[in-house]
C-alpha cells in the first residue's frame, strides 16, 4: 500500500541511522544468534540472486561462444538463406516480431485494463459468478501455449473469424495467450491504490468514472506497465503457438500484417537450431543474441515510460 | 489531463512498436531478375524436405522478386492437412500421400501430382569405439521392435563381435516422417517402435550428440546428419538381405542401400499448377534440384527419376 512517494531522503536516513545506533547502544550487545542471523539472511538473498543470474549468464556465454562467428550486421538488414548461411540474417523475423508485438500490445492493453477494472473497480466480489470469473483467468495463466495455438487454428485461422495463416491472426493467437498475465497485473497495481483515494475523489463529488480516470489508473501505470513488459516479452518467445497458426519457417520478404505469409525471431532460430550445419547452427546462437537485442531496447522503452510517469505522480 | 497523457504514452508505444516494425520495410530493390511473375506460393511440410525446397525458394525469388515464396515446416503429416485444406499450394513430404490423406483431399476437390525431388539416405549412426560395423534388419528389429528389452549390445542375436555395452538409443519424434519411414521399414508397421529410447523431437542433432557421447550409443536420422558429422560418429551398415550395405549418394541411387534410402517428394496441388507462378517455381525446382540437393546433403535423382519427375509436373501444368 505504499504510494510512491515515502521515498527515504538522505536527511530521513541519517535520521534512522542515529536513532538505531543510539538504541543498540542502550541494549549493549545484540544476542549472537541474532548476529548470525542477520548475516545468514543476507547471504541467503545474494545466493537467490546469483541463482536467478546464473542461468542467464550461462545463455549468454553459450550463445555468444556458439554464435559469435555469425555475428555481424547481416544478422539485423539480411533475409534468411539455405545455400549462403555466411551472410543470412533475421530481418523478415525482427519485422515479424516487431509486428506481432505491435498488435499484441493493441489488443492486449485496452481488453486487459479494462477486465482488470471491472474485476477490481465494478464487480461485485460476493457474487459468485465474479469470482468464478477471477478463478478462471488465474487458470488461464497456466494453460499451455500449444493449447492457444489450437484455439487460434481453429477460431482465429479458419473458423468464426476465418483471417487465414496472416501475421494478424498470429498475433491476435499471442494476445489471447498473455491477457490473463495483464489482467492479473492490472489487478494488483489497482488494487494497490489507497481506498483513501478513492475516497477522496468521491467525496469531492467525481463520479465513478471520474475517479478512475483521474486518480485510480494514472497511480497503477506503473504496475500495468510492469504486466505489459513481462507479458509481451513472453509473446516474443513464444514459437509453439506462431507455428499452428502458420508462421512459416522461411521468409525472405517483410511480412506484411493481413496478406501473405510470415515468420517470427524464434520460429526461426529453432528452423536454423534443427539443421544438420555448423554453420545454421552458429546462426540460431547469434539469433538468440538478436533477440536478446530486440527485448532488451524493448523493455528498456517501457521501463523508460513508467520511470517517467512514476516521477510525475 | 493525465488520462490524456496516459492515452498518448499508450499510443505512442503502439505507434513506435508499429513505426520500427514499418521502417524497415522501404525500399526493396527490383534488382536482378527480369521475369515478370509475381504473387505468392504458399509451401508446407515436412522439416527434413524444408533446407532444400528453402534453397530452391532463394535462387527463385532471387530471379523473380516479385513472388513471395513462404516455405513452413509443419511436419509431413501436418502439410497434408493443410495442403487437403487448400490452404497450401505445394506440401513437401518425406514419404508418400497416404490413404487418408489422398481422402481428404478428394473430399476437398484438391487434385495433386507426387513429384519425386531427392533421396535421403536414413542412417543409423554408432558411437566411433563401437567395433560392429553392420546389422541386419531382423537385427535392427530387434533392438527398436515395440517389444524389445534388449539392453546391452551383447544381447543382439547373432552379432559377430564382442561389444559388452549399454545400449543407448536416440531417435526422432513420433511427428517425424523419419520416424514412420524407419518403423515402417524396419518394425514393419509405422509408428510401432519400442518407447524407451531418447525421444529428441524433431531436432536430430540431439541424436549426433547422444551417440557420439556414448560408447554404446545408437541413433537414427536424416544422412546429412551423418555426413556433417563423419569422424565424430559412424554409419552403421545395413543388411536388407543382400549383404551389408552402408548409406551413400552411390548406393542410395543405384537402389542397392535397402530398406533405409528413401525418396523425398513435393506435392503441387493441380489448381496452384495452374497458377504461371507455380508452375515455373515446380520446373526451375527440378532444373536445379541436382546441385541443391547435395548441398544441403541429400543425394540428387538419377537422370531416369528425372526425367519421370519432370514427366509428372508438365503432365499437370499442361
Amino acid at each position: 500500500m505504499t504510494m510512491g512517494s515515502e521515498r527515504a531522503t538522505p536527511r530521513n536516513r541519517l535520521a534512522v541511522a542515529g536513532a538505531r545506533a543510539t538504541t543498540q547502544a542502550m541494549l549493549r550487545d545484540q544476542p549472537r544468534g541474532d548476529v548470525i542471523r542477520n548475516t545468514l539472511f543476507a547471504a541467503l538473498l545474494l545466493l537467490a540472486i546469483l541463482i536467478a543470474l546464473a542461468g542467464l549468464v550461462a545463455l549468454l556465454i553459450q550463445a555468444f561462444a556458439q554464435g559469435a562467428s555469425a555475428l555481424s550486421i547481416d544478422l539485423f538488414t539480411n533475409g534468411p538463406s539455405s545455400i549462403r548461411p555466411e551472410s543470412a540474417g533475421f530481418r523478415p523475423a525482427i519485422i515479424g516480431s516487431l509486428e506481432l508485438i505491435a498488435g499484441v500490445i493493441l489488443f492486449v492493453v485496452p481488453i486487459g485494463i479494462g477486465a482488470a477494472l471491472y474485476l477490481e473497480e465494478y464487480a461485485d466480489k460476493t457474487r459468485w459468478w465474479n469470482r468464478l470469473i477471477e478463478v478462471n483467468i488465474q487458470n488461464l495463466a497456466a494453460v499451455p501455449s500449444i493449447i492457444y495455438g489450437i484455439l487460434g487454428l481453429s477460431f482465429i485461422v479458419r473458423g468464426p473469424l476465418d483471417l487465414g495463416f496472416v501475421l494478424a491472426a498470429g498475433s491476435l493467437t499471442l494476445a489471447l495467450l498473455v491477457l490473463p498475465m495483464v489482467i492479473i497485473a492490472a489487478r494488483e497495481a489497482i488494487r494497490a491504490v489507497p481506498d483513501s483515494i478513492r475516497q477522496g475523489s468521491l467525496a469531492l463529488g467525481a463520479t465513478k468514472w471520474q475517479t478512475i480516470r483521474r486518480q485510480v489508473l494514472p497511480a497503477s501505470i506503473p504496475g500495468i506497465v510492469t504486466g505489459v513488459i513481462l507479458a509481451v516479452s513472453r509473446a516474443l518467445g513464444e514459437a509453439a503457438p506462431l507455428l499452428l497458426v502458420g508462421a512459416a519457417a522461411f521468409v525472405t520478404f517483410d511480412p506484411e500484417p493481413f496478406s501473405g505469409g510470415y515468420t517470427a525471431l524464434p520460429v526461426q532460430i529453432y528452423n536454423y537450431a534443427t539443421r544438420s550445419q555448423e554453420e545454421f547452427q552458429a546462426l540460431a546462437a547469434a539469433g538468440i543474441i538478436v533477440m536478446l537485442v530486440v527485448l532488451l531496447a524493448m523493455n528498456s522503452f517501457a521501463i523508460w515510460l513508467r520511470n517517467r510517469y512514476e516521477q510525475r505522480w | 489531463m493525465i488520462s490524456s497523457r496516459l492515452l498518448v504514452v499508450l499510443a505512442s508505444a503502439a505507434v513506435l512498436a508499429v513505426g520500427v516494425a514499418a521502417c524497415g520495410s522501404d525500399d526493396e530493390s527490383t534488382a536482378g531478375g527480369s521475369s515478370d511473375l509475381s504473387g505468392s506460393i504458399r509451401i508446407d511440410g515436412s522439416s527434413t524436405v524444408a533446407p532444400l525446397t528453402e534453397a530452391i525458394a532463394e535462387e527463385f525469388q532471387a530471379e523473380n522478386p516479385n513472388v513471395k515464396v513462404t516455405v513452413g515446416t509443419a511436419g509431413t503429416g501436418g502439410g497434408f492437412e493443410k495442403f487437403c485444406a487448400g490452404e497450401t499450394d505445394i506440401s513437401d513430404a518425406s514419404r508418400e500421400i497416404e490413404p487418408e490423406e489422398v481422402e481428404a483431399c478428394k473430399e476437398e476437390g484438391i487434385g495433386y501430382e507426387d513429384v519425386h525431388v531427392a533421396t535421403d539416405a536414413l542412417t543409423v549412426m554408432i558411437n566411433n569405439e563401437n567395433p560392429v560395423s553392420c546389422l541386419t534388419v531382423d537385427q535392427l528389429n530387434a533392438v527398436w521392435g515395440p517389444d524389445s528389452k534388449l539392453s546391452n549390445w551383447d544381447e543382439i542375436p547373432g552379432l559377430n563381435e564382442e561389444f559388452d555395452e549399454e545400449l543407448a538409443l536416440f531417435g526422432p519424434g513420433t511427428d517425424s516422417g523419419t520416424f514412420d519411414y524407419f518403423t515402417d521399414e524396419i518394425n514393419g508397421e509405422e509408428g510401432a517402435s519400442r518407447k524407451d529410447y531418447n525421444n529428441v523431437g524433431e531436432n536430430d542433432n540431439a541424436t549426433v550428440t547422444g551417440v557420439e557421447g556414448a560408447p554404446g550409443g545408437m541413433g537414427y536420422a536424416g544422412f546429412s546428419y551423418y555426413t556433417e558429422n563423419e569422424g565424430k560418429l559412424k554409419a552403421l551398415e545395413v543388411d536388407g538381405g543382400k549383404g551389408c550395405v552402408g548409406p551413400s549418394v552411390e548406393s542410395a541411387q543405384e537402389g542397392t542401400y535397402t530398406p533405409l534410402s528413401r525418396p523425398l517428394f513435393i506435392y503441387p496441388s493441380d489448381s496452384a499448377l495452374k497458377k504461371p507462378e507455380v508452375k515455373a517455381f515446380v520446373e526451375y525446382y527440378l532444373e536445379n534440384v541436382t546441385g541443391i540437393a547435395e548441398a544441403v546433403g541429400f543425394v540428387p535423382l538419377t537422370e531416369e527419376q528425372l526425367e519421370e519427375s519432370e514427366a509428372a509436373a508438365t503432365k499437370a501444368g499442361a
